[in-house]
């Protein structure tokens, strides 16, 4: 026995049963750790993919009008897991003199199809409810022919748009974004 | 901060005594590696239960993008192996784990067999064990087939034959493990259900009642 080799312990000295549970602790965690880890990032792997949205021609600058919106569908590519496959997407085009203004579909509410006025074969028609030629069949929401919303009822923002490039006359629609104004 | 929140836990609930009942448990001597490290084979059971947690925690994020379909089984599992974030390294712990689990298993049934472990009153626990053995085995046989690439397909084939090659009732077995007699999209599906439904639920009862005769019975004494 080294009795003599025994010193009291300082106030905030580790013990031995201490030290030992943070080695074993600490030990214990890195392995955990990292098995844990490539996991957690594997789950988080959609964080990291976009929607790779590239334009599309949908027509020449004439086949829109200042009047009022005209309803075009086109085909995207879209990338879902390991699937390729062709979408059908829906856009609103009207002209605001040199501006072409292509409108989603999609309610700003909570995401329902708007309608715009038409007649029965589809061709738009001025409005029956004055200014508001948008409308919401989920609840009541309206908005003008330029997709801007009518404060009183559930949609807070106009609808969103599709990104517009012009090329020879020829429009081309990219990705959908809230406008900015 | 934590010890805080644990007393308070335990104020209400009294749960020390309820760890400690498992976790007070004196190493016996013998089979501790400090004193003796040739001991270290008295670890052999607790590492493959490490692994096999491993299996499971892997298995479970694999199935996030996983796709049990002759379409779809091929595309998924290439998309988690060439796209996923870390995905190669995720489908990489489960395809060398299960190689491993069955490495372990195997170096702790030698180390059962030659410490003379199996003997009265142990019985059961060995009973128990080469039921986890076969457990583990449907395991890697199910879990091959389920990247139906040229390799699992044809292993499944060859897997599926021995298992007709049983007297009498072989042609049974193999209708029921390939879900007809084409080797096909009922097989797969088949395969993967029990892969990760069945044989998990069977681990784990298995795992449960290993576990229990352990404590009950304390581990054998030194040779
Ligand atoms: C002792 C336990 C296990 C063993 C030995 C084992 C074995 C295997 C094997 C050999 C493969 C084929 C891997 C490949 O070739 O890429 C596989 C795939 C798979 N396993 Fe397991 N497995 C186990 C537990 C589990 C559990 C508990 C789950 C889910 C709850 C699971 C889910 C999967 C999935 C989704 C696949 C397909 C992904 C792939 O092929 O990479 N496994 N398993
Ligand atoms: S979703 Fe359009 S008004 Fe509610």
């Amino acid at each position: 026995m080294r009795e003599e080799g025994v010193r009291p312990r300082q106030s905030g000295e580790l013990t031995r049963r201490q030290f030992l549970t943070y080695a074993l602790g600490g030990t214990g965690a890195f392995i955990g750790a990292s098995i844990l880890a490539p996991l957690v990032a594997f789950s988080l792997d959609p964080l990291r993919k976009t929607t790779g949205a590239r334009f599309v021609e949908v027509g020449g600058v004439g086949d829109f009008h200042e009047d009022l919106p005209k309803q075009i569908h086109f085909k995207v590519t879209r990338t879902d897991g390991w699937i390729q496959g062709e979408a059908t997407m829906t856009a609103w085009v009207i002209r605001k003199g040199r501006d072409i203004l292509a409108m989603s579909p999609r309610c700003t509410h909570l995401g329902c199809q708007v309608n715009g006025t038409v007649d029965a074969a589809g061709n738009p028609v001025p409005s029956t409810d004055g200014e508001w030629w948008f409308h919401c069949p989920c609840h009541g929401g309206r908005y003008t022919k330029y997709g801007i919303n009518d404060p009183a009822t559930p949609p807070q923002r106009p609808l969103d748009v599709y990104e517009v490039k012009v090329d020879n006359g020829k429009v081309l629609l990219g990705p959908i974004h809230q406008r900015t104004v | 901060m934590f010890a805080k929140l644990y007393d308070w836990i335990d104020e209400r609930l009294n749960v020390t005594p309820i760890w400690r009942d498992i976790a007070d448990y004196d190493v016996p001597a013998h089979v501790n590696p400090a004193n003796k490290m040739s001991a270290f084979v008295y670890c052999f059971g607790g590492l493959t239960f490490l692994i096999i947690v491993t299996q499971i925690l892997s298995g479970m994020f694999l199935a996030m993008y996983y796709v049990p379909d002759i379409v779809n089984a091929y595309k998924s599992v290439d998309y988690i192996t060439n796209d996923v974030l870390l995905g190669n390294i995720v489908r990489g712990m489960h395809f060398w784990g299960a190689s491993l689990v069955i490495i372990m298993m195997f170096l702790h049934m030698l180390r059962v067999f030659f410490t003379g472990s199996y003997k009265a009153p142990r019985e059961l626990n060995w009973i128990v064990g080469v039921l986890i053995f076969l457990v583990v085995m449907a395991f890697g046989f199910t879990g091959y087939l389920l990247p139906w690439d040229q390799k699992a397909y044809w292993a499944t084939a060859v897997g599926t034959n021995i298992a007709a090659t049983v007297p009498i009732i072989g042609p049974y077995i193999r209708t029921l493990l390939v879900g007809g007699d084409t080797l096909g999209a009922l097989t797969l599906t088949r395969f993967f259900a029990i892969h990760v439904f069945f044989l998990p639920a069977f681990l784990m009862i298995l795992l449960a009642a290993h576990f229990y005769m352990i404590r009950k019975q304390g581990i054998s004494g030194p040779l």
